[in-house]
């Protein structure tokens, strides 16, 4: 079976992101660029796959700018086997990413396309159950255990509460949660490996997808900062601030 | 202008979940109608009937419905919205399971998260983990909106009086089957809709130390228990505890945060509460920063002292 895995560029997971002062965005400028944490999970579980002999070969997508070559280029490292690199400079919303992935699904035929539930910039969470919606496949969303039988899929899903459990009928989309599993690094052959492993280089236009953003971003603005309120030196004292502010009987 | 809200239940009982989405949807404008998709959901109609600003519920009672599996409730919805301008979910895992499937079907651009109505087609929500907040404007016809439950008041849920219809759908789609659930079982409230919370970080040390410190104080107060991802990811307590921005978005009344150090994947988690209390043996732990009152000191001999004297 074949499985696809898109990936995300995004800000560093442990960069402290600034508002510009222009109130247009967050401060992208000189700072660390790398995979969506999610996704990271999403191509290590297809390369687990893979190495149980229940995945043959594994395509990584990203979409966006070129330095999105990168990302693919991580992934490859990774273990995946080739890429396709969808370049735009438009900011794509995920509706127009779940567009452009269903036209490669149609055309790669996978058996499965894993993906990571949210990207950590817009944290829309969308991309993965809009991609099943278009093209009629489930979806395990939130997947923390996947483990394919045949032409089903069992997928073990985090939810408010505890966890369930969807029996999915391939080919189907799972979405990756934290739990799944812990991400390998790239070892250094395998890095200069990845070099040499194909990049198609495509554009939204040959998906026949218009990724013209349905939202306007109007402003972005810092949250409401919190004081810091006071510090008391016992119990009573805690017990008593409490009482006063009517927060216990 | 007519607004269509997914009722979170359980067949059973309708979540609080539900009416944050309603005050939302309120904003919006126009009539609100609330849809029970379930097995033997009398009941959760009944209830859904009389939450206040609702003005009817829609019932769909089959079997295909029963555990809100997104390849057969998305469709139902899709048909529904044929007769609405916006659909609104909470941004539950059920809601943030089910929305975008819709918002596809519907080619527009689902608004997730969203923290404010500011006006029919512009809404506030949290982007890179709430660090920022940005204000969108829909150019979509129908909007496509999941509801921070956290954000929003609670709507009343005595006073409406909506009339119940029953409504049919596509019904199942055979491509997927539910196949059992573990929930955690626990006689506290549940994280997200209790009114305080006790949470316990890394510095408990142990999962048998973390239930004899925190859950002590926790039932005292009547409180759920929450935890940070260090200590969850240590083992010291469930996956379903977790406060943080990949865990659970709470805002309770009283929040109390006990040897948690405050990175800020926890603080995305529990900034809203109204009040916040820390515990924690280091001064300069971020908490404090965010806490309404701290107190500096062993939490092994505090929370002990605590729990005793409320």
């Amino acid at each position: 079976m074949k499985v696809l895995v898109p990936v995300k560029r995004v800000v560093d997971y442990n960069v402290k992101v600034r508002v510009k002062s222009d109130q247009t965005g967050v401060e992208l400028a000189n700072v660390k660029m790398s995979m969506n944490p999610f996704d990271e999970i999403s191509v290590e579980e297809a390369i687990r796959l893979k190495e149980k002999g229940v995945v043959t070969e594994i395509v990584v997508v990203s979409i966006g700018v070129t330095q999105c070559t990168e990302t693919l280029r991580t992934a490859l490292a990774m273990g995946a086997d080739r890429g396709i690199l969808v370049t735009t400079d438009v900011t794509t919303e995920s509706l127009a990413v779940a567009k452009i992935l269903a036209a490669i699904a149609k055309e790669e035929e996978p058996g499965m396309i894993i993906l990571g539930k949210q990207a950590i910039d817009d944290d829309a969470n969308q991309t993965g159950q809009m991609l099943a919606g278009l093209l009629g496949w489930p979806q395990g969303t939130f997947a923390s255990k996947i483990s394919v039988d045949g032409d089903r899929v069992l997928v073990a899903r985090e939810v408010d509460g505890g966890s369930e459990t969807v029996d999915l009928k391939l080919p189907a989309i799972v979405t990756t949660d934290l739990r799944l599993n812990e991400p390998r690094y790239a070892s250094l052959p395998n890095i200069m490996k990845a070099k040499s492993k194909p990049i198609a280089q495509k554009t939204p236009a040959d998906y026949g997808v218009d990724v013209t953003p349905r939202l306007t971003v109007l402003k972005v603005v810092e949250p409401g900062k919190r004081q810091a309120g006071i510090k008391v030196k016992t119990v009573d004292e805690l017990v008593e601030k409490l009482k006063v502010m009517g927060a216990v009987a | 202008m007519s607004v269509l809200v997914l009722a979170e239940h359980d067949n059973a009982v309708l979540k609080d979940a539900t009416l944050a989405a309603v005050t939302a949807a309120g904003q919006l404008g126009g009539d609100v109608h609330l849809l029970v998709a379930g097995k033997g959901a009398q009941a959760v109609a009944d209830a859904a009937a009389k939450v206040a600003g609702v003005a009817k519920v829609l019932l769909a009672d089959d079997s295909a419905y029963e555990n809100a599996l997104a390849e057969n409730v998305a469709p139902l919805i899709t048909v529904l919205m044929a007769g609405y301008d916006a659909f609104v979910a909470p941004a539950t895992t059920r809601g943030k399971n089910i929305s975008p499937r819709v918002a596809a079907a519907l080619d527009v651009a689902q608004i997730s998260e969203i923290l404010s109505v500011e006006g029919p087609d512009t809404f506030t929500r949290p982007i890179y983990a709430g660090n920022a907040i940005a204000t969108v404007k829909s150019s979509d016809a129908k909007k496509v909106i999941t509801v921070r439950g956290t954000a929003f008041a609670k709507a009343a849920t005595e006073g409406g009086n909506a009339s119940i219809e029953a409504v049919g759908g596509p019904g199942d789609a055979g491509m997927s089957v539910f196949a059992g659930a573990e929930l955690t079982k626990s006689a506290r409230p549940e994280l997200t809709a209790a009114k305080i919370i006790v949470s316990g970080g890394r510095a408990l040390g142990s999962s048998e130390k973390f239930h004899e410190y925190i859950d002590p104080l926790a039932d005292k107060l009547g409180a759920a228990v929450g935890a940070s991802r260090a200590a969850v990811d240590a083992g010291y307590a469930p996956n379903d505890y977790q406060v943080g921005q990949t865990g659970k978005i709470v805002a309770p009344e009283l929040y109390v945060a006990i040897g948690i150090s405050g990175a800020i994947q926890h603080l995305a988690g529990m900034k809203d509460s109204k009040i916040i209390v820390a515990i924690n043996k280091d001064e300069e732990a971020p908490i404090f920063q965010v806490a309404d009152v701290g107190l500096v000191g062993d939490l092994f001999t505090l929370v002990p002292e605590l729990t005793s004297k409320l």
